[in-house]
């Protein structure tokens, strides 16, 4: 039965790492810039998130109010400012760029707040659950955060799919010298992705603080992986695919969990790699950008 | 109106030249000088070697990788093994970075399934799966770390085979990439760099030559990683080893220095270097300064510094590029 | 040859890619709704021009007016928004789109005109049949009917389309053809580049030929023979004495 139990909450941790994949899944298909600071900046938002209940005594929740706004404007300056010179120096620039800040970030952030986890609580319902059956329980948090990971993606496909910039944002990824042609910037087009990426991934910082209690500055060096493997084991090009992969990815490492306590990250990690070795597209990969 | 073809003439002979020099020279300093002069050497000397291993990989064959870190810990760990068999650790760490580029093989062939930024992550996670694999022996230390068995007692002995390997390794380091980079293979890896798809049209084998790369980046990292274990004695924590910090030393120096030159990181390992015995008093705030430095550097100075140099004067000491001169009947030109 | 009626006027162009210079000092105007026929050899530099009068391609020297304003500085989709519109080379549609999907984003340019879906579906019906479909899954023609569709919906004062006819049947081109005087009764102005030297005379109002970016014949069909376009096409000694003649 625990066996279970470990698949269950696997499945439920996806929720978590489907949001956080999302953004890096879209800055990469919209821009072809892989965020190597996307972690980093999940960790910054959850700082964020501390810092707004220290200086407001706004609710955990409620500081997500301020914390993805602050952040997608973060977004859209980066982009401005940082990303769009450097994409027109070549491939290697964005990389060197965002790894640039996934060195300036967790340090400034060890600086300011010293090297111990800062709290986001949430109350009784870090522990709140329902036992389903004998040995198998469904934690209340777990299951809303799988709740919202499903929201946030028929949001954007709702976006992407069905309205004007979302359409413009799709013909981005395919060509944007072409859509510059019909009269869209499409740097603003960028901008407004990378906005929507960081919003989208600070709900997915501040959701992993309180899952995990809290944050600690180089927490998010293993998150860009966790993201980056629930992308590719997803499928690159399939917004569905992210919860896919995260819910695979939360199960292998749970499972691994269960064998031993020192090996869930391992075992996600050699899920992982398997499935690039034996299905390099991923479970729901397409061609098709996103 | 004829032509022909210019490797750098005389010039060419400059680098090679300088290094055997700077070898001889730099050879003899441990009977000259003590360890506080050698010590520090050693650092500088691997330092080197991973930054010329680094720009190998993204500056000539464009692939940029955050997880070099994973060969630099087997380099240490396989020197360990090949240690415990008796073999000296001087000799041991070529043995044990021919055996860890043996490892990249198989492991080239997963990483080569992703592109671009998604290999970047990609190295990384082998990092880590290196990292965590490593751990799960016993006889390796598990997470503790461990020292090495089999090393010579006398330390002024020892410092000195010590600093005489990380100084072979970092010559061989850049002899090889320079050869490497004037033979036919380089002009096949710089077609690569500036134009995969046009390259593989002319029939340049493009995978097997980014495979090569990748092994050889891998046999220098593992290198590296003998030598900083064999000047530390040992491993303080395999964390530290397999560590992401030296990925991010390596795209510093190489993108200070300037990336997709042979000298360029070197130059920029000397600025690292310097700035690092300079500022290391500041502790966190000189990681961030790097790390603003990096960005600013390659949004504003693409080429680096030694790039730019190079630029503005002309001047190469590991000179890889064709320049086709024309020679007229009047007169030969230079 | 500048005329103060000209909708959209180029002077002095010099433009390339690079090292390599693919237009020289060319001179250019276009009038208001007329349908103007670029012609020339592969590589003569008619979609060069185009780029550069899109504003896709920045050129080395020369100016660019729209309405006698110059535009020069203008980014491409800018120009887009002032009614300067370019069906590319290659058609480029947006793969992942449906064609619907394309002619909507052909929209972005926010102009109000008599272009709109329905508008474009009624003049270009092989369009319309195929609304829903992945424009990936197109054939040449199919795909060449919803590019001119596309650029429609950005209700275009000039509408530049280059090589409408490359790589298609006759029977397709014919088809396309059709949906011309349906878009010059709206007031649109057309730069045509076309290689098939009889339609071009067929359907322009003028024709200017190109050779090595160099204008070397301009005229109305009337007042041109064939054999007059084809030496300046080509190359051949003695053209007309009114422009340069390059070797």
């Amino acid at each position: 039965m625990t066996l279970v139990n470990a698949i269950v909450q696997g499945v439920l941790a996806g929720g978590v790492f489907a949001v956080a994949a999302v953004g890096l899944s879209l800055l990469f298909g919209v821009m072809r810039v892989v965020n190597l600071a996307h972690g980093d900046l999940m960790i910054l938002a959850g700082y964020l998130a501390v810092l707004t209940l220290q200086l407001t005594g706004l609710s955990t929740w409620a500081s997500l109010l301020v914390v993805v706004p602050v952040m997608a404007l973060v977004g859209y300056v980066v982009q401005r400012v940082l990303l769009e010179r450097a994409l027109k120096l070549g491939e290697l620039a964005p990389l060197l760029v965002t790894f640039g800040l996934s060195v300036i970030i967790p340090n400034v952030l060890l600086e300011l707040f010293s090297r111990d986890a800062q709290p986001l609580p949430i109350g009784s319902l870090a522990t709140e659950g329902v036992g389903l059956t004998d040995g198998v329980s469904v934690g209340v948090f777990p299951v809303l955060t799988l709740v919202i990971a499903v929201v946030v993606l028929v949001g954007m496909q709702l976006f992407l799919g069905r309205t004007r910039t979302g359409r413009f944002m799709r013909a981005a990824a395919d060509d944007s010298a072409t859509l510059r042609l019909m009269g869209v910037d499409s740097r603003r087009i960028y901008a407004l992705a990378a906005a929507i990426a960081f919003a989208t991934l600070a709900l997915a910082g501040v959701l992993y603080g309180m899952r995990s209690g809290g944050v600690s500055p180089f927490d998010g060096q293993l998150l860009v992986l966790f993201a980056f493997e629930t992308v590719i084991i997803g499928g690159l090009g399939s917004l569905w695919g992210t919860l896919v992969g995260g819910v695979v990815l939360g199960v292998a490492q749970a499972v691994g969990g269960q064998i031993s306590p020192e090996l869930p990250l391992l075992v996600g990690h050699l899920v992982f790699l398997a499935i690039l070795v034996v299905r390099p597209n991923g479970l729901l990969g397409q061609r098709v950008a996103l | 109106m004829s032509t022909r073809v210019s490797r750098g003439g005389k010039a060419a002979l400059a680098g090679p030249g300088a290094t055997v020099v700077a070898f001889g020279v730099l050879g003899a300093l441990p009977y000259l000088v003590g360890p506080s002069v050698t010590g520090p050497l050693i650092e500088l000397f691997y330092l080197i070697t991973l930054a010329t291993m680094w720009n190998l990989l993204a500056g000539y064959a464009g692939m940029l990788s955050v997880g070099q870190q994973a060969y630099i810990g087997l380099g240490a760990y396989a020197l360990f093994v090949v240690n415990d068999y008796g073999i000296n650790p001087y000799l041991g760490t070529l043995i044990a970075a021919l055996v860890v580029a043996v490892i990249a093989l198989p492991v080239s062939f997963v990483a080569f399934r992703l592109r671009g930024g998604y290999f970047a992550i990609g190295t990384w996670v082998i990092a880590e799966v290196a990292r965590l694999i490593v751990v799960r022996f016993d006889v390796l230390g598990s997470g503790r770390g461990r020292t090495l068995s089999e090393i010579t007692d006398e330390p002024l002995l020892r410092r000195a085979y010590t600093y005489w390997l990380a100084l072979v390794v970092v010559v061989i380091a850049v002899l090889v990439t320079y050869a490497l980079l004037r033979s036919r293979f380089g002009l096949h890896l710089q077609s690569v760099r500036d134009d995969e798809v046009a390259a593989g049209s002319v029939g340049v084998r493009v995978t097997r030559l980014k495979r090569a790369v990748y092994l050889l980046s891998a046999a220098g990292g593992a290198a590296a990683g003998g030598v900083i274990c064999v000047s530390g004695l040992g491993i303080a924590s395999p964390a530290e080893i397999f560590g992401v910090q030296y990925s991010a030393f390596m795209i510093f120096m190489v993108v200070i220095g300037g990336l997709g030159t042979i000298e360029g990181p070197i130059v920029g390992a000397l600025i690292y270097y310097g700035l690092d015995q300079w500022l290391s008093q500041a502790g966190v705030w000189y990681l961030v300064g790097l790390g603003v430095a990096a960005i600013l550097i390659t949004l504003f100075l693409p080429r680096g510094v030694w790039g730019e140099f190079r630029h503005r004067t002309g001047v190469s000491v590991f000179p890889v590029s064709h320049r086709v001169i024309l020679t007229d009947s009047s007169a030969a030109h230079r | 040859m500048s005329g103060t009626g000209s909708v959209c006027e180029v002077r002095g162009l010099d433009a390339g890619y690079g090292d390599f210079h693919a237009l020289f000092g060319v001179d250019l105007a276009v009038a208001e709704r007329e349908l103007l026929c670029l012609v020339g050899a592969n590589g003569a530099g008619k979609s060069t021009l185009l780029r550069a009068v899109a504003g896709a391609l920045r050129p080395f020297a020369g100016t660019i007016h729209l309405d006698g304003v110059d535009i020069t500085a203008l980014p491409d989709f800018e120009r887009a928004r002032r009614g300067l519109t370019l069906v590319p080379e290659g058609r480029k549609l947006f793969p992942s789109l449906t064609v619907e999907e394309n002619l909507l984003v052909g929209s972005g340019s926010r102009r109000s005109g008599p272009w709109d879906l329905d508008a474009v579906y009624e003049l270009l019906p092989l369009v319309a049949e195929r609304r829903a479909r992945g424009s990936a899954r197109l054939s040449g023609g199919e795909q060449q009917a919803v590019a001119i569709g596309r650029a429609l919906m950005s209700n275009p004062r000039v509408l530049l389309l280059d090589e409408v006819s490359l790589g298609l049947a006759p029977v397709v081109v014919e088809r396309l053809y059709e949906s011309l005087p349906g878009i010059r009764a709206a007031g649109t102005t057309v730069v045509l580049v076309e290689q098939d030297l009889g339609r071009t005379l067929d359907v322009a109002d003028r024709v200017v030929c190109l050779l090595e970016g160099r204008v070397v014949l301009t005229g109305r069909p009337a007042d041109l023979s064939r054999e007059a376009i084809t030496d300046a096409y080509f190359g051949h000694t003695n053209p007309q004495p009114s422009q340069a003649g390059p070797s």
